[in-house]
């Protein structure tokens, strides 16, 4: 199931397919370790739209939501 | 003779970011490099441990500056080997060689800076990189060490953070990994200095290995392939200290974490502060120096023009540090004796709360309310920092991208947040009525907070930037890389703080002496009065205030005040405006022109607040 990152559960691991976003965006996030292909795991989201951390292997990355909205991720289910 | 570009002097200490080539007389080329002998730039990732390792490599001659035009700090130190003198410079953390913020633009042009041009030879020059590495997160730090071996300067890798792959369950092999590179690769623990020796030993060795220029996707399959090979992963156990972790980043948990920290900070703060003013400079001042200005002061005949202004006006026939306003007396005393401690003890948890890697977390935490009031997460360091002290507060502004968001967080500062002393002061004080009171208060400035960041967001074009940060595990903190930035820090307030400040006092001097004070007291007296229901006393407070706001609020105790009057005298001192070291430091921070826009909505705010207060209540 393919979902933005930013609806993803706690705790839930998916493999991200798409990034809806510009090519800047792109290579800000490839630089962070969040690139098509990778697997991503969803560890805490703050309140009222906040933003997402996201563990990509070693690292956590706390992201806003709007950039997580454009994140899509295929989730196993 | 060339002069340095950043402070247009010929004596300073600053790189000189001039290419040498441009040098036309030859000798004073030969002189230029003879100086400052060969660079090594120090680059990475963030939360690599770089300045662990910079501080390890240094002694205790450590500079630190702002690139030219930029708000980016740098710092630089030297490496000596036998008679051997290296200058190192350690460059802002970044994640790739296509800048997404000022720090890692700044990053980039100091790499461009020791490049080769190409007809010059690169291993005259000497210069080199050192790229250090984070082992447990191989895979991203790669790319920017791929980004830099294009760039054909002589690098060694250091693969920092090597103890922790063994806690994380990551085997390296170094030698696979240097074949694949091309260049030397140092398995370093820059926490314990393990292998900082042979890293220096390695620097002859540096190479810069012809590698074909690759587009992004190339590079990262290439990359991917390389750490397979290297790496091997196995499992490990959870730790305690991801657990804390885990905790310290869930919304609810994570701000009730957030709370236990800041008040432990301020705490500390506050005891380590006092402590200092007890014990060292309230004795320093009173015991040794008073005795040297009252017979300066004697010399000086007691009065007369010089005399004001130097030790200034004597209260009951003797020097009050506080209140004579000379420029040796209060000048002197306020940078010194009240604020430096206090500067001294945040700035070591600032620096212990960093190095630890406390604060992203407390900026995602913090992140939604911040985007509310046109801000983002980042944007609670000077505000915390500011209810401690509005300097350090005022200085932290700089960590925020752009004009927008600085100029939005210090006015919200210098307006809603008081300091620890004058809090101290407002409760003491206004406590004495009833607790009721006090929170009227710190309600009012808690509003204003909120109201005021709500309308600066609107009112002042631009968007907040959305957060995107790494948040690095947590790491004890390397003592001596925090003394070291704790020294850079104190002496570069001593550096900026304390001629600001005595213009300043001088300035307030001069106005007194030529009754211009007196003149706008009563030129506005009437007004104010009328306006915030308060008698023509408070006024005078108000002037004080500009000098130390919590001497200010004490001023207000034998006024008589009815209870109201003082809740809008407190909240009111506490608005109009920032006490002249923030002042001067804002002034360094946001520009002359938007410090000037920002006073105006300080003393604009103050009016309107304290009208209201005194229609409300």
């Amino acid at each position: 199931m393919a979902l933005p990152l930013s609806q993803m559960k706690t705790g839930q691991k998916g493999v991200v397919i798409q990034i809806a976003g510009g090519r800047g965006l792109n290579s800000r996030l490839a630089a962070l370790g969040i690139r098509i292909g990778h697997e991503v795991t969803k560890v805490s989201s703050m309140l009222m739209a906040g933003p997402v951390v996201v563990k990509v292997g070693n690292t956590e990355i706390a992201l806003g939501f709007g950039m997580a909205q454009k994140i899509i991720v295929e989730v196993n289910e | 003779m060339k002069t340095c570009e950043q402070c247009k002097s010929d004596t300073c200490k600053h790189i000189k970011w001039v290419k040498t080539e441009t040098e036309d007389a030859p000798d004073s080329g030969e002189k230029h490099r003879g100086k400052h002998k060969r660079r090594v730039l120090l680059m990475g990732n963030p939360n690599v441990g770089k300045s662990v390792v910079f501080s390890r490599l240094t002694g205790v001659n450590v500079i630190a500056s702002n690139y030219p035009g930029t708000t980016v700090e740098y710092t630089q130190g030297f490496l000596k080997v036998g008679d051997d003198i290296t200058e190192v410079i350690d460059v802002p953390g970044t994640y790739s060689l296509e800048p997404a913020c000022q720090a890692e633009e700044v990053a980039l042009k100091m790499l461009k800076e020791v490049e080769p041009s190409g007809k010059n030879d690169t291993s005259e020059a000497g210069d080199l990189i050192i790229n250090v590495v984070d082992a447990t997160n191989l895979e991203r730090n790669l790319h920017l060490t791929l980004d830099l071996l294009e760039r054909n300067l002589p690098m060694v890798v250091a693969l920092n953070m090597w103890d922790e792959t063994k806690h994380r369950g990551i085997e390296i092999d170094v030698v696979k990994l240097e074949e694949y590179l091309g260049v030397p690769v140092i398995p370093t623990v820059a926490l314990t200095g393990q292998g900082i020796k042979e890293l220096v030993s390695k620097l002859p060795e540096a190479s810069s290995p012809t590698i074909p220029v690759r587009n992004h996707d190339l590079k990262w399959t290439d990359i991917g392939r390389m750490t397979v090979d290297v790496q091997n992963i196995t499992h490990r156990h959870h730790t305690i200290r991801d657990r804390v972790e885990e905790w310290s980043m869930k919304p609810w948990s994570g701000l009730l974490f957030a709370a236990v920290i800041i008040f432990l900070s301020f705490e500390l703060i506050r005891f380590i502060g006092e402590g200092l003013i007890g014990y060292l400079f309230e004795p320093l001042f009173e015991d040794i120096y008073l005795p040297i200005l009252m017979k300066l002061s004697g010399l000086l005949g007691s009065s007369g023009f010089l005399h004001d202004i130097l030790i200034g006006k004597l209260i009951d026939g003797k020097i009050d540090f506080v209140q004579s306003f000379g420029l040796l007396s209060t000048g002197l005393f306020v940078p010194l004796g009240m604020v430096l401690p206090y500067i001294f003890s945040f700035y070591l948890i600032l620096g212990f709360l960093e190095d630890w890697g406390y604060l992203p977390r407390l900026a995602v935490l913090v992140d939604t309310i911040m985007h509310r009031l046109g801000l983002h997460g980042y944007a609670i360091l000077p505000m915390i920092l500011g209810l401690g002290c509005n300097v350090p507060g005022a200085m932290a502004t700089r960590v925020l991208e752009s004009r927008r968001e600085r100029f939005i967080a210090a006015t919200l500062m210098s307006i809603a947040v008081p300091c620890m002393a004058q809090i101290a002061v407002i409760i003491g004080l206004v406590g004495q009525r009833g607790g009721i009171y006090v929170a009227q208060v710190f309600l009012t400035l808690f509003l204003l907070w909120i109201v005021l960041g709500l309308v600066l967001r609107r009112v002042i074009k631009g968007i907040s930037p959305e957060l995107l940060v790494e948040i690095p595990p947590y790491h004890i903190p390397y003592w001596s890389a925090l003394l070291k930035k704790l020294w850079i820090r104190l002496s570069g307030f001593l550096r900026e703080a304390i001629p600001l400040v005595l213009i300043g006092v001088l300035l307030v001097n001069i106005l007194y002496t030529l009754k211009i004070i007196d003149f706008l007291a009563r030129l506005a007296g009437p007004f104010l009065t009328t306006l915030w229901g308060v008698p023509d006393s408070v006024i005078s407070a108000l002037l004080i205030g500009f000098l130390r706001k919590d001497v200010a609020v004490g001023m207000l105790e034998p006024l008589g005040l009815t209870t109201k009057q003082l809740v809008i005298s407190c909240t009111v001192l506490t608005v109009y405006f920032p006490c002249i070291a923030t002042f001067a430091v804002l002034i360094r921070e946001l520009g002359v022109k938007d410090m000037f826009k920002s006073a105006l909505l300080m003393i604009l705010t103050a009016i309107i607040v304290g009208f209201l207060l005194n229609m409300i209540l």
